[in-house]
């Protein structure tokens, strides 16, 4: 059986073709772009928000994005218990439909950055991450001008509590420090969880490092969880 | 119908660290201006608005507010209105 992956569209999405590319050529599975006119999801087993630019971050990044058509029911099948994956663009946009807590702010340094950086797995107990061991690296890159996560005090608590934090910068050993922050989130976040487990966000770009012509594979390892998860366990 | 004219000013947090705000900042005491502090940057939004009455478009002005120009998350805003007439 095939994972159907559903990769939404919105205007000023450009990494919609990668992501497509690495789930259906790199990963043998099934996946179909949509339009983010469309009023429904239609047939799919995994709904990936893609990096962009989405209305040219007009407003706030995601600002204008979450009020597509096809938002309604991205989260109608989120809260049916749907795996939803935000990258980037996708992830600023699943925090302002309200689908993740918090926000992406403008990077401290004021600088776009694209880079190669360090994440180490806070978290590899859930179906985005089931197939990394926790505390793992991996290096992927990141591409954003906003991705200074942000969330008050009681958000980040329940956050640490409740073990939703997926993906922190680090240093190559896996050290959470302030050098190796690139973005000045808080806690050095670089992706998280929602609460039923099903919705995930993060800034790092995966579908930029799934192919091993590019030399980094770290990122296959997020699309193989999601594609294990699926696979009946084992009795 | 009268039109009404809503000013919105969206502030970030005071929380909350504004990293342009600070470059400005530091751009004006570069220009010598160190008497200058606390630059803080936010925006500006003007909007018109048919409803029956004033109330109507503030209730109107700040459920835009609300659910699109701000994201309660980081930003607070604040906002007037006049009538421009029918």
């Amino acid at each position: 059986m095939k994972v159907k992956f559903g990769i939404v569209v919105f205007p000023g999405s450009n990494c919609d073709h990668d992501t497509h590319y690495v789930t259906e050529t790199i990963l043998g599975q099934e996946a179909r772009l949509i339009w983010h006119k469309e009023g429904s999801l239609g047939d799919v087993d995994v709904v990936i928000l893609p990096g962009g630019f989405s209305y040219g971050d007009y407003l706030r990044c995601g600002a204008i994005a979450r009020f597509s058509p096809i938002m309604k029911d991205v989260a109608r099948f989120a809260q049916a218990g749907g795996p939803v994956l935000g990258i980037c663009n996708g992830f600023q946009i699943l925090t302002e439909a309200g689908l993740l807590p918090g926000v992406l702010l403008q990077n401290r340094s004021l600088k776009f950055i694209c880079d190669y950086v360090h994440v180490r797995v806070e978290n590899a107990n859930t179906r985005f991450t089931g197939a990394c061991a926790k505390g793992e690296v991996l290096e992927i890159p990141i591409a954003h001008g906003d991705g200074n996560y942000f969330a008050d005090e009681d958000t980040l608590k329940q956050l640490q509590d409740r073990d939703q934090i997926l993906l922190r910068y680090c240093d190559v050993e896996g050290n959470v420090t302030d050098m190796a922050n690139p973005n000045g989130s808080l806690l050095n976040i670089a992706g998280i969880i929602n609460e039923q487990g099903n919705v995930a966000g993060m800034m790092p770009h995966p579908e930029r490092a799934s192919d091993p012509v590019l030399r980094h594979t770290d990122g296959k390892k997020i699309f193989d969880s999601l594609v294990e998860s699926f696979v009946p366990a084992l009795v | 119908m009268p039109v009404f004219h809503s000013k919105i000013i969206v502030t970030r947090r005071k929380s909350i660290l504004d990293p342009q705000g600070k470059a400005v900042q530091h751009g004006m005491h570069s220009l010598g201006y160190e008497m200058v502090n606390d630059v803080r940057i936010g925006k500006f939004v003007e909007l018109d608005v048919q409803a029956s009455d004033r109330a109507e478009a503030e209730r109107i002005t700040r459920e835009v507010s609300e659910k699109l120009l701000s994201n309660p998350v980081m930003e607070d805003f604040s906002f007037t209105i006049e009538e421009r007439g029918a």
